[in-house]
């Protein structure tokens, strides 16, 4: 567990998040997230945060070693999409048996599953993945993959990322560091050129990164690699060649920026994709970064022509839904960059947000979000659930914008809901993106449904109907035929 | 004879099973008031809570100890015993139902040693059932965890000794001497269903039983908890279910039906511990099964069926007339968990169709003997893609949906999870009611998926007969 630990220390160093800068080398020492209390913790484990940053790599072949839970309870549940290879959907594990812990055969069975792999599938390459047990019994996976590597000549690459070391933020910087240590840098492109650039930590959720390549390829920029979504093993491991980087989603993968910028000497921003002024300035940002680096300065005009045209089309069919929009009040419950990059376009189009969470916010998210919403009140950590039921149900939102973990409390509270997490079905980024989120909120808060779930049962008797004039009559409904019975 | 064969393969492709801890938590949540409790790391729980969300559609009260790196080298008492505290202090919870992972098991604690060591130093905080299921991830799944709890909760909870008189069964008597009107000297009934009966058959169940004017004591009744209802507070625990009295009390029913042959540790246990005698139904699915039930409601009861039942196996016989031409000569694979295989094996021989592939977790439960299938295969869900060629309709949970497509062959979702498709705790499999609900969705399956007659299949058809 050595390595690890020092992996994992080398982690909490991180010079280009901000907020870790401003620690004291005991604080950092302790790492980016809370500790855990034991009967009151959400969340998913470090071994899930780098199962969920790698798997949108299409081609591979994504084998987890351990006992059944880790990857039965958990396999095909994300919403990445893929432009053509589909092993990725594939669920392999070593689904270890008390008897390969016991008898200490896991090491083998790992090996021959291994090789099962490459026989039945032939991928370009094997991710293997720790887990709790396997650490815990001392499995060495490093020494495994690389034998099976020798043996059936294919790249495999050890992801040790076991859960009890840490959160799913956590996890998702050891699957950075992963591709650091094993991937990136193993294959030479032999066409560089000087428009070509990484995406990282955008995931290709519901296919919305097509949503924005197009805006890409007519600048003429390429992307070298998207990390990880909708990534080709071979792109990944020819990223270093790329001549600037954006970083998407920055919590989850800010090691693996400034370590390519150190190494390689690839410049990197943070940007969103979320929002139109966001898309606008990420876009004009790449074409930047790209001049810097060598790039034909005609890009920058090219770019403020493409975002003048593109803005104007978006804001024109966002200014369709302020008549229906215009007034209501929205609670953000996500964290991260959507906590300030969505507000600004539901504001725009007379939207009140009456509430966002900063739970994974950086510190220059917050900045931003105090800019934007001219105050701070509206920003909270996080909220428990009973206090978010408690605001939604006295109608102090018209909608909340979250994840699937917290899903039922709004509809249980009989309010207006919208994914826009990782399981969500609709594509928000880029401008069109945009508009198809205000869209999809438009049908939600009007929704018919709404006027129907919230009214009582007109036959109920409660206080307040006393003083309401009675439409029925209690012969009225003593008649009414009892519950069918078969 | 049935040939098992068990698996060979070193890694599983495309499991088929959930994990042995999520199969404990289920039987958890159908008791009232309570939360389960994963024994491990944050993930374990993570991901069965968010498995459970997607199957249900309802917010699912799990929790952690969140055994982390230290707790992982030196123990998780520590954690197990802040967990037990912080959950009673935040939901007060009355049963707090351990599931322990992995993770805890591989470090092989006495947990039971700690558990009571907590109730004896905290004995005046807590106030609340606790109850330990060993349920390690490296065996087992859905079945076994379930049993697991069940058992558990009877071990710990309900009070020994026999309680009810064990007089002869009633002779059967016509309806006009109603028991139903004197409530308080109803006879209560025990039954223990499977993990794989719906909130649907729960309630179904419920209502069969109560009709003959007998008093059922469900455990676990996921009915209450897990129904698709909207109540009018946040609850941070199970809103229905089992009470923790009823489990108390179960030593006083008259009759214990379990249903599923995972449920006969649970019964036995019960009928040491309290004398209360059980009756193993391996499935309530299918005419036969649902006349011997009824028969045997009868006479504990010593009421005839009331004729709503008969109106429903009026309606079953009707269905099972219309649908079988829909069914004779189909070629079915199934993969399920032994019992649910065994429920649908049976529930589509029995209207002509032929078993081609069945698939299951585990070749320890004896039910396997009785499918009526050539061969079983022990695997997983690439087994059943490669065995499942060629037949006419898959039988599996959710996952199966990759193989459905890539074979081209449509799928019946039955089991846990079914994340993509809506009111699976709605659907009836059991009873009279179930029986016919089931051959009419298998049969619009079937004719939704009709081949028209071209010359080519005809053709085909003429000239294998002449070769023959």
């Amino acid at each position: 567990m050595s390595s690890l630990s020092a992996k994992i220390q080398d982690i909490f160093v991180e010079p280009a998040c901000e907020k870790n800068g401003r620690k004291d080398a005991g604080a950092r020492k302790k790492g980016c997230s809370k500790p855990l209390t034991p009967g009151a913790t959400a969340g998913g484990c470090a071994f899930d945060g780098a199962k969920v940053v790698l798997q949108p790599i299409t081609d591979v072949a994504h084998l987890v070693h351990g006992p059944l839970a880790c990857e039965g309870n958990s396999w095909d549940n994300r919403g990445t999409a893929s432009s053509g290879p589909t092993l990725w959907r594939t669920s392999f594990t070593t689904d270890l048996t008390e008897l390969d812990i016991i008898m200490g055969q896991s090491e083998r069975r790992l090996f021959h599953a291994l090789r099962q792999i490459k026989e039945a599938y032939a991928p370009p390459a094997i991710f293997v993945y720790a887990t709790c047990v396997t650490e815990l019994i001392g499995d060495d996976i490093r020494a495994v993959c690389k034998r099976a590597a020798e043996k059936f000549g294919l790249p495999v690459v050890p992801i040790n990322a076991p859960g009890f070391v840490g959160s799913k933020n956590l996890g998702n910087k050891l699957a950075g560091e992963a591709l650091l240590d094993h991937v990136i840098g193993t294959v030479e492109p032999d066409d560089v050129g000087p428009y070509d650039i990484n995406i990282l930590g955008e995931f290709n959720l519901s296919g919305e990164f097509w949503l924005v390549k197009p805006l890409l390829d007519r600048l003429g920029v390429r992307i070298r690699a998207c990390i990880p979504g909708d990534a080709r093993y071979r792109d990944v491991a020819c990223s270093h060649r790329a001549r600037a980087a954006m970083l998407v989603c920055s919590t989850a993968l800010i090691n693996l920026a400034r370590k390519m910028e150190e190494r390689w000497q690839i410049p990197f921003f943070e940007g969103s994709f979320y929002g139109i002024t966001a898309t606008s300035e990420a876009l004009r940002r790449i074409a930047e970064l790209l001049v810097k680096r060598g790039a034909d300065a005609q890009i920058l005009d090219r770019t403020d022509t493409l975002i003048a045209e593109e803005e104007a089309i978006a804001w024109k069919r966002l200014e369709a839904y302020r008549p229906r929009l215009e007034g209501k009040r929205v609670l953000i419950n996500s964290g991260g960059v959507k906590s300030w990059s969505l507000v600004h376009a539901l504001m725009e189009i007379g939207m009140e947000i009456v509430g966002t969470s900063v739970k994974k916010s950086t510190v220059e998210d917050k900045e931003r979000i105090k800019q934007v919403l001219n105050d701070e009140h509206h920003m909270f950590e996080s909220m428990a659930p009973r206090e978010l039921y408690t605001m939604l149900s006295e109608h102090k939102a018209d909608i909340m914008l979250s994840g699937g973990r917290t899903q039922f409390i709004a509809l249980k509270a009989k309010t207006p809901w919208l994914d826009i997490n990782q399981e969500r079905h609709h594509p928000y980024a880029g401008y069109d993106g945009m508009v198809e989120l205000v869209r999809q909120i438009d049908l939600a808060i009007h929704n018919p449904i709404w006027s129907e779930v919230r009214e009582p049962a007109p036959w109920e008797v409660d206080p307040a109907a006393e003083e309401r004039p009675s439409t029925y009559t209690h012969t009225e409904t003593a008649s009414v035929a009892p519950f069918a019975e078969c | 004879m049935v040939h098992v064969y068990p698996q060979t393969k070193s890694a599983t492709v495309n499991p088929l099973k959930s994990s042995q801890p999520l199969g404990a938590a289920l039987a958890f949540l159908g008791v009232e008031g309570a939360v389960p409790l994963f024994h491990g790391s944050q993930g374990c729980t993570s991901f069965a809570l968010v498995l459970c969300v997607r199957h249900f559609k309802e917010t699912v009260p799990l929790q952690t100890t969140a055994m982390d790196e230290l707790a992982t080298v030196v123990g998780g008492a520590g954690h197990l015993e802040e967990a037990i505290l912080n959950l009673k202090e935040r939901a007060n919870p009355r049963l707090i139902g351990i599931c322990t992972t992995a993770l805890a098991e591989t470090r092989s604690e006495d947990f039971a040693r700690q558990i009571a060591n907590i109730e004896t130093m905290r004995a005046e905080e807590l106030g609340a059932e606790i109850v330990l299921a060993n349920t390690p991830d490296f065996d087992g799944a859905l079945e076994e965890g379930w049993a697991k709890a069940v058992a558990a909760m009877i071990e710990r909870i309900t009070r020994p000794g026999q309680q009810a008189p064990r007089s002869k069964r009633a002779r059967v008597i016509e309806r006009s001497t109603k028991p139903r009107e004197q409530p308080w000297k109803r006879k209560k009934v025990a039954i223990l269903p499977g993990w794989h009966l719906t909130v649907a058959d729960i309630e179904h169940l419920r209502e069969m039983v109560e009709s003959f004017g007998l008093k059922p004591v469900i455990l676990p009744d996921v009915s209450g908890s897990l129904d698709g209802t909207v109540p009018d507070r946040w609850m941070p625990v199970t809103y229905g279910g089992t009470s923790v009295e009823d489990i108390q009390e179960l030593g006083t029913a008259v009759q214990c039906i379990g249903v599923g042959e995972h449920m006969r540790r649970p019964a036995e246990l019960l009928q040491k511990l309290t004398g209360v005698p059980y009756i193993l139904f391996q499935s309530l699915t299918g005419l036969k099964n649902v006349d011997r039930f009824v028969s045997l409601l009868s006479e504990i009861s010593g009421v005839s069926a009331p004729a709503k039942i008969h109106r429903c196996r009026s309606q079953l016989q009707d269905a099972m007339l219309d649908g079988h031409f829909h069914f004779a000569g189909k070629k079915i694979a199934i993969a399920a968990e032994p019992d649910q295989l065994y429920q649908f094996a049976t529930f589509f021989t029995g209207l002509g169709a032929e078993m081609v592939a069945a698939v299951t977790t585990t070749g320890a439960s004896e039910i396997l003997e009785k499918v009526p299938a050539e061969s079983i295969q022990i695997g997983d869900l690439g087994d059943f893609e490669d065995l499942a060629g060629g037949a006419d309709l898959l039988v599996t949970h959710s996952h199966g949906r990759q193989a459905a497509e890539r074979l081209g062959i449509p799928l019946l979702r039955v089991g846990f999870p079914a994340f993509d498709r809506l009111g699976s705790q709605h659907k009836l499999t059991i009873l009279y009611r179930g029986t016919r609900d089931l051959i009419f969705e298998a049969a619009n399956i079937f004719q939704a998926n009709q081949h028209t007659p071209s010359p080519e299949i005809v053709d085909a058809l003429r000239k294998r007969r002449n070769a023959g």
